[in-house]
């Protein structure tokens, strides 16, 4: 066993972690958010997510094919597809919302559950379609842009690219931002007594169905640009890309406490950064016996031994507010 | 008791009745010329993310049938190409299989495209004896099992990964290497070949790993740039390969990269750019550009299909001209059967596009061919220009006994 490797990639290894974390977090709290007001799980979140990456990489390959790459700053280019596939993203859930969930909210709890795995797999093969018709092909890749491929060098070993830095920023900002708007304004207000108690928050003048409507916008919208992120950093996707990542989140979600979003947030780095270090040191721990396709068993058998210490996950009693 | 005597005889009316209208297509006399249907059906991926691959095995064995099903039809009979898509998945190719063996009008198989589809798949067609002819399938288990029925015109990976660490070693003059495969039959047992062979020649393989992440490699990565290989070898295909490479790039990960024939389609430029220029690939099947006979068969392709014949294309229409001389050689002898077309395949000599083609008593082709390659522009129309390193003709191993 190489102890120098295994010290010398620590901090690499961590940035990894700590980017892909941010993803995930960005992903959870569509799942939190929706959990927090309606106490459901919304199984289409994950082609949520995939739809802004798809309008992310459309829009990316619309500007090229006006020119645009070699006209454009880079940060830019990503900021239009961004907020693009933030829009999107954030429509097409409160649609889902509106046309395959608000009929059933009455239903018992399993009926609204069967609905979204229904959407879920009506997206994904909706999205095959639309692109199979006008790519030709459903498998996209995010044009490449030298300047979001630059690296800084920390050491000689250690380096962050420049669209890492762009994750975690941009991610930084969603979630400051989402904070901000729960926490310290008038609409967060009303989304925050929406979900403690709907009969109540109608007596008080609120408008529940407006509120969840735009609690499915809010989410899916940093579910869209968790997308789009996740295509500039990996640059690969294709309709049933969004399933893995989903579940990632959802069990984000879970451990960080269901419904409570600075929990949303931490599950996600935790996660992250957890099946990072399983993935590269796994096998390097175990001279090659176990190898990084073992990565999801040791992070997951930490997520069950937190949940059997901790039921309502890491933040899950610490803080009693609901998004 | 009246009534349920009644409703039971309606049931067995019932019952009756569907099959008659079952059995009826089947005993349905032909017209007075025809003596029946024969059809040759493909099966590679025609969706998903290895379709390019698989399109090009469909289009080229569809060529061969249209073209040469003239002599069939002068005999009396229908002839129909029937192309199923495997999705490069096990289980429908096997589901696929089984209605292929109970359509009896199907006389041979062209495919697969991925050796962990067709090795599960042939044990299905072995049941009737329907014969497959291979174009791609490297897996030396495809026909190291000695079924009569299963025969690949393509080169075997216990060949193909000697190829690529001799000439990781030999032209490359690499010193380490890292090993990166899809754990699929056919990415992990191609780049277990080339780490034994590498390591017996002296080469220090740094890392092995098996991945079925298609999207973020970061993990996998950082290790191996940590130790700092001469050359990264990826056992699988291109849809994996290619963002696997563009990520180590982007790394600033600075090893040479080498892929097995899985690397050969021009969606690995497409979808991985600059990354994998200059970067070298061992094939089992040579760009139809480097194959003195089959440019007629490109022209056709392209006037046909307005595309450029992936790799594969000209060896799915050799596999489907043999298919083709078999069924007429059985169709001499008076009724078609399966076993007779999958003996005739097995002594078909064919001076076919890719060479000359012979089988071994396994099924193996005698002299295959395998080249070394290197991608030359991240254009992916240019793939077809990729140049030729090394070109060898070497036959399969002996039968172990």
């Amino acid at each position: 066993m190489d102890l120098d490797l295994l010290i010398g990639i620590f901090p690499q290894v961590l940035l990894d972690g700590i980017t892909l974390g941010f993803m995930y977090a960005l992903i959870a709290l569509g799942y939190t958010m929706v959990y927090g007001v309606l106490e459901f799980i919304n199984f289409a979140h994950s082609e949520i997510f995939i739809l802004g990456s798809f309008v992310g990489v459309e829009v990316l390959l619309g500007l090229q094919a006006r020119g645009a790459m070699e006209t454009w700053s880079p940060f830019l280019l990503v900021l239009v597809a961004l907020l693009v596939g933030m829009l999107a993203s954030g429509l097409l859930a409160a649609g889902v919302e509106r046309v395959a969930y608000r009929p059933l909210r009455h239903a018992p709890r399993l009926i609204p559950l069967i609905s979204a795995i229904g959407v879920s797999f009506f997206l994904q093969d909706a999205i095959r379609l639309f692109e199979s018709l006008w790519r030709n092909s459903f498998n996209l890749v995010y044009p490449s842009m030298d300047a979001m491929n630059e690296r800084f060098e920390l050491t000689p070993t250690i380096d962050i690219s420049v669209k890492s830095l762009v994750v975690i920023g941009a991610s930084l900002l969603m979630l400051w931002g989402l904070y901000t708007l729960v926490n310290r304004t008038k609409i967060g207000k009303a989304i925050r007594a929406v979900a403690e108690d709907q009969a109540a928050a109608s007596l008080m003048g609120i408008n529940v169905n407006r509120m969840i409507s735009l609690t499915f916008l809010i989410g899916g919208a940093m579910g869209g640009g968790a997308g789009v992120l996740f295509g500039v950093q990996y640059s690969l996707i294709n309709p049933y890309t969004g399933f893995i990542p989903g579940l990632k989140a959802f069990t984000a979600a879970v451990l960080g406490g269901i419904g409570n979003i600075p929990g949303a947030m931490l599950g996600g780095l935790v996660l992250g950064i957890l099946e990072a270090f399983a993935a590269s040191y796994l096998s390097l721990l175990t001279g090659g016996a176990f190898g990084a396709e073992y990565k999801d068993i040791l992070a997951f058998s930490i997520l069950i031994l937190i949940l059997i210490f901790r039921p309502k996950g890491l933040l899950g009693e610490v803080v009693r507010e609901r998004a | 008791m009246r009534t349920f005597r009644f409703r039971h005889a309606l049931s067995a009316l019932a019952v009756v009745v569907t099959v008659a209208a079952l059995a009826l297509p089947v005993a349905q006399p032909v017209d007075a010329q025809s003596k029946g249907t024969i059809k040759i059906a493909s099966q590679s991926p025609l969706s998903g993310g290895q379709a390019a691959l698989g399109e090009g095995i469909k289009l080229g064995a569809q060529l061969a049938v249209e073209k040469l099903k003239g002599n069939l039809e002068k005999m009396g009979y229908k002839v129909e190409f029937v192309p199923f898509d495997d999705q490069a998945k096990p289980d429908v190719g096997t589901a696929n299989a089984k209605n292929i063996i109970s359509d009896k009008d199907i006389m041979a198989v062209i495919g697969h495209l991925n050796s962990g589809v067709a090795i599960p798949s042939s044990e299905v067609y072995k049941e009737v004896g329907v014969v497959m002819i291979s174009p791609a399938n490297t897996n030396p288990v495809v026909t190291d099992r000695g079924y009569p029925n299963i025969n690949r015109v393509c080169g075997r990976d216990d060949v193909q990964g000697v190829v690529g660490s001799e000439f990781a070693h030999g032209t490359m003059k690499v010193k380490s290497a890292a090993i990166v495969h899809d754990k699929t039959q056919y990415g992990q047992s191609i780049a277990e070949f080339f780490k034994a062979d590498a390591e017996k020649k002296g080469i220090k393989v740094v890392a092995f790993e098996g991945t079925e992440e298609k999207s973020n490699f970061d993990a996998i990565l950082t290790p191996i740039k940590a130790k700092n290989p001469d050359v990264i070898y990826f056992g699988g295909i291109y849809d994996q390969a290619a963002p696997f490479f563009k990520q180590a790039r982007e790394k600033g990960i600075k090893a040479k990269f080498m892929g097995p024939d899985g690397m050969d389609s021009s969606d690995l430029t497409k979808i991985a750019g600059k990354a994998v220029v200059g970067m070298n690939y061992t094939s089992a099947a040579g760009p139809a550009s480097a194959l003195p006979k089959a440019k007629a068969f490109v022209d056709e392709y392209k006037k046909k299909f307005s595309k450029n014949p992936e790799p594969y294309a000209a060896e799915a229409y050799d596999a489907a001209t043999i298919a083709i001389k078999a069924i007429e050689e059985a169709a001499k002898k008076g009724k078609v059967t399966r076993e007779d077309v999958a003996t005739a395949v097995r002594h078909t000599k064919l001076s076919g596009i890719t060479g000359d083609i012979a089988f071994d008593a396994k099924g193996d082709r005698l002299k295959a061919q395998y080249f070394v390659l290197t991608v030359v522009s991240d254009d992916p129309a240019k793939w077809g220009d990729n140049k030729i390193i090394k070109q060898l003709t070497i036959a399969p191993p002996a039968a172990k006994k």
